[in-house]
């Protein structure tokens, strides 16, 4: 885990006497509403349909148990006992009083944490792969170069008012657990004879125009690497639309320009930007990586596993996965029991897996993507333990990757930008599909919801994909098949007319029902989808 | 209109043209860009101009931040002015970039200007001014 030196809490510790001070301004009638917005969108306040909506940036997902527990602290203490933890990685609280956001500010620098560019037209907190550090198919762990990128990107005075936001992401895997082509800046770390480097993809993203990012330059050693991305960015950020908001981020401008012209401009721009002296010497890169060093795994940890308890072993099946040392293993905790919020997390609930990973996990917490919490490094031996506490608490649902683990935005319940509400069709889904039997004879299914067409819910990325509209004032939900996330990313295709809420429930079924009869041996959804296409479904659900 | 100016040296009292009227074989020494403008187009230029007005008609509009860079990054000494709808929570981000004087249409209070010029002792990258990044500092 990385930790702030002096030159790091100064620059926090700073951050929150400033917004301090603008949101004194602001009580005080020296700021308008819209003089303050975009300063407090930089810090990760949004007024909401509510309340104001603080998101605290979590970087690379990564964190430790003293971390954890100032979450569950800013939740009890200036929220509903609750937080929320989202496809970005982060954290965020629905019920926050403007004046008590400098001081959650002051007690997340206590930790080493902040809310700097959670919001706002800038680059966002960067995101990585869950598993860094631990799965056996990486190259490197991708989070030095996301604490690289982090450090870069905070406060950068050029990138602090770009057309639109920007979020970048880091992986040095293979297998993509971090969608990362569908970021604005998608760099999978590689070696090239006996260099790291990264391959670089720009311009994907998901929203109103979905798109899956073209890979822009095959490889840019580490020691060019923020040279390269500050000239990604100044081509954006000097191109880039203005004149539309919905056409302002950059794989619109990617689009318009072709891969190859915006490849040509970077280039162009990269030769006269590597004159700079912008890039940290390797010794930093060294400084950082030895803060992610591997923890003292147990050399005699015994990779045997007591499967006695079935309702274990089920768990076990479902929720744990191969970790690079003998011995141990990753540990998914799922955050969407049946009839939850998706990603919602109770203070109890967040002490709790501060605990465990304090006590069983080398002190390390992930947060996913899919929303759910990861306990990296846990021993094998360790396992039935750690069930046994989860399940006390609610958190030990075995459907990691099932069809009841659905991502969904906060939707309608909570967001001023949606069009339809998400939590409630997430949960009718999870509720027809209660029987945990039904659910692992289905298989993986990845199923996305969203609101609104700017799909925080990520229904582009979904095997299954739901969409909420609003359609002369009612609510409405399109249904998309076939997207995904994952190193074979791919973009849903809407089946049809749209549904209501019980509707598009039912279409679900239809839907899984018509894979179960089409699936060969092994087959998931998404292969099942892909070898036979839309057709078949199309005519199961409006038949 | 509140003046705010980083300088040493005498205010340019000369009117500032748009880009085509200066590319246009004019002896203007000072110009003035707007936000879709080229900044790489006064380049060739730089020795003979005494300020460059960059134009900022909505704050949100960052294009002028690169334009700041690209001209100093490009050895341009002269002044850098940024002006229009200038916030006083910006000053501090264009003046990393290397603006060196600002017309805000708003005036702005001086001492949140001052406050927030000295609010951060380090920054993360180097940019168009001297500030040391950290990464410099801790490895000397």
């Amino acid at each position: 885990m990385y930790k702030y030196d002096h030159y790091d809490q100064a620059i926090v510790d700073a951050r929150v006497e400033e917004f301090r001070d603008q949101v004194r301004r602001r009580i005080a009638g020296d700021m308008t509403e819209d003089q303050f917005k975009p300063l407090r969108l930089m810090n990760g306040l949004y007024l909401q349909l509510h309340a104001y909506m603080l998101r605290v940036a979590i970087p690379y997902g990564t964190l430790d148990s003293r971390q954890m527990r100032m979450l569950a602290h800013i939740a009890r203490k200036y929220d509903r006992d609750y937080g929320h933890f989202t496809t970005r990685q982060n954290i965020q609280y629905n019920w926050i009083k403007l004046e008590d956001a400098p001081d959650i500010l002051a007690d997340l620098a206590t930790v080493e944490m902040h809310a700097i560019q959670t919001s706002g037209n800038c680059i966002r907190n960067i995101s990585s792969d869950q598993y860094a550090g631990a799965a056996a198919d990486e190259v490197t762990d991708p989070r030095p170069w996301a604490e690289l990128l982090r450090q870069w990107s905070t406060f950068h005075p050029e990138f602090s008012y770009l057309p639109r936001k920007f979020k970048i992401a880091v992986i040095a895997s293979p297998t993509d657990r971090a969608a990362m082509r569908l970021h604005d800046i998608g760099i999978e770390m590689v070696e090239r004879d006996g260099q790291l480097g990264g391959r670089i993809f720009v311009g994907g993203g998901m929203g109103r125009t979905p798109m899956i990012a073209p890979e822009i330059k095959d490889f840019v050693t580490s020691a060019d690497l923020l040279s390269y991305l500050e000239a990604c960015l100044r081509v954006y950020n000097r191109h880039g639309r203005r004149d539309n908001i919905y056409k302002a981020r950059i794989k619109i401008l990617i689009h318009e320009l072709g891969a190859d012209e915006y490849r040509r401009q970077v280039e162009a721009e990269f030769a006269h930007v590597k004159t700079l002296g912008l890039d940290p010497p390797a010794a930093e890169y060294d400084r950082i990586a030895a803060f992610f060093a591997a923890p003292a795994f147990d050399a005699d940890a015994p990779d045997a596993i007591d499967r006695s308890d079935p309702d274990f072993a089920l768990w076990v099946d479902q929720n744990v996965a191969a970790h690079k040392q003998p011995g141990h293993a990753i540990v998914t905790i799922s955050l969407k029991p049946a009839g939850g919020i998706p990603g919602d997390a109770s203070s109890a609930q967040i002490d709790l897996m501060a605990d465990l990973a304090e006590r069983y996990s080398f002190d390390e917490l992930r947060v996913t993507h899919a929303q759910n919490i990861v306990l990296p490094h846990v021993r094998k031996a360790d396992l039935h333990a750690i069930w046994m506490a989860l399940a006390d608490a609610g958190l030990a649902e075995a459907n990691l990757d099932l069809i009841s683990d659905i991502i969904a935005c906060p939707g309608l319940d909570y967001c001023s930008l949606a069009n339809a509400r998400s939590i409630p069709v997430a949960q009718k889904i999870a509720a027809r599909f209660a029987s945990p039997e039904r659910q692992r004879d289905i298989g993986e299914l990845k199923l996305k919801i969203s609101g609104c067409i700017n799909a925080c819910g990520h229904h582009h990325a979904g095997h299954i994909g739901i969409l909420g509209v609003d359609r002369k004032g009612t609510e409405n939900y399109q249904l998309l098949l076939g997207g995904s996330g994952a190193e074979d990313a791919s973009l849903g295709k809407i089946t049809g007319p749209g549904f209501d809420e019980d509707g598009v429930v039912d279409a679900i079924e239809r839907t899984v029902e018509k894979y179960r009869t089409l699936r060969t041996d092994g087959e998931r959804f998404l292969d099942t989808y892909r070898r036979v296409g839309m057709d078949p479904f199309k005519e199961a659900i409006y038949g | 209109m509140g003046e705010l100016r980083f300088r040493d040296d005498a205010t340019h009292d000369e009117p500032a043209v748009t880009l085509d009227s200066f590319l246009d074989q004019s002896n203007a020494t000072a110009v003035r860009i707007e936000p879709g403008d080229d900044a790489r187009a006064l380049l060739p230029h730089l020795d003979r101009l005494a300020l460059i007005d960059v134009s900022f008609p909505k704050y949100r509009d960052g294009r002028g931040y690169s334009s700041a860079r690209i001209l100093r990054e490009a050895g341009f000494k002269g002044e850098l002015r940024a002006s229009g709808d200038v916030l006083v929570d910006q000053i501090a981000f264009m003046r990393r970039c290397g603006f060196d004087s600002f017309a805000p249409d708003a005036p702005l209070d001086q001492a949140v200007v001052a406050a927030s010029l000295a609010r951060y002792e380090h920054v993360y990258q180097g940019a168009a001014d001297s500030a040391v990044p950290v990464w410099k500092r801790r490895h000397g």
